[in-house]
């Protein structure tokens, strides 16, 4: 499995230390928003959430994108990440259960020649 | 939606790749070096099918392996984890068991989130097309077990945090 670096963890439990930060990534897991739909949703001001949005995305939880006017949050790499991570642990799992089944398959393989050698005797 | 990752292929061994297909469907493939009969062999009787589940680098051990594969039938694995008192049961029932060819079963140990495997065996020039193919009931219980950090009920702890941004990320 991947190991996650210390310096990512320590930013991961930064951005993850305040509730309104946790709250934007639950929103954000429902829909993408702007960062002025999150400031009114989290009743703070813009500049608020922009700073909170600026942590969580030093932390690559969120990413950020401007058009035109509007600032648009999603949830980070992150997730997609971690699903890489795992994916490539449950291959090397199955390579492994594999290499064995191709083992086993392989005796049976050998019996069953020596018995029929041995029925045609 | 795929993402897809697959060994180097060397000429003594098949490449093992896994994909996951939709929101609630994982696929993993493998050409075995012998005919579906005998693969499915492995698979059907208990005392070869613990032989070779456990990968041995993984300091897992097989405490007990039962398995009653026919339609209905029930399957027990007891699997005690390095360092663990306790084994974990493994457990769950075939629903379809069709000789050489074809064999589903249910995976309840997680309650109802658990996925349905199904596992093909295709001949091809006398070795086996094996996939093994997974189905969760929501996109939530897929994206939940990739959350935990666990791989094919194999405990592996990726820490607190991770399985917390996973699961803000998945609600």
């Amino acid at each position: 499995m991947v190991k996650y670096s210390q310096p990512r963890l320590d930013a991961s439990f930064a951005a993850l230390s305040d509730a309104t930060r946790r709250g934007v990534l639950e929103q954000l897991g429902r829909s993408d928003a702007s960062i002025t739909d999150l400031a009114e949703r989290f009743h703070m001001t813009l500049a608020g959430m922009m700073k909170h949005v600026g942590i969580l995305e030093q932390a690559e939880l969120v990413t950020t994108q401007k058009v035109g006017r509007v600032r648009t949050c999603k949830l980070g790499r992150r997730r997609l990440d971690q699903e890489a991570a795992w994916l490539e642990g449950h291959r090397q799992l199955w390579d492994s259960r594999f290499d064995q089944l191709d083992d086993v398959v392989q005796e049976l393989k050998r019996k069953e020649t020596r018995d029929d050698r041995e029925n045609t005797k | 939606m795929t993402e897809r990752t697959q060994n180097e292929p060397t000429s003594a061994k098949n490449p093992t790749t896994v994909e996951r297909r939709s929101e609630r469907e994982l696929v993993v493939t493998r050409t075995i070096n012998g005919p579906p009969r005998l693969v499915f062999q492995a698979f059907a009787q208990p005392e070869l099918f613990g032989r070779w589940w456990l990968p041995k680098s993984y300091g897992l051990t097989l405490v007990s392996c039962e398995a009653d594969v026919r339609v209905g039938g029930r399957y027990r694995l007891l699997i005690r984890p390095p360092a663990a008192a306790e084994p974990m049961a493994f457990h769950g029932r075939y629903l379809e068991v069709t000789p050489h060819a074809r064999l589903v079963w249910t995976n309840e140990e997680g309650g109802d989130g658990g996925a349905v495997t199904t596992v093909t065996f295709a001949e091809k020039d006398g070795r086996t097309l094996l996939v093994i193919h997974d189905l969760y009931p929501s996109k939530k219980a897929l994206d939940d077990a990739i959350a935990s950090g666990a791989t094919g009920g194999m405990p592996e702890t990726l820490g607190q945090l991770d399985e917390l941004v996973g699961d803000l990320g998945a609600s």
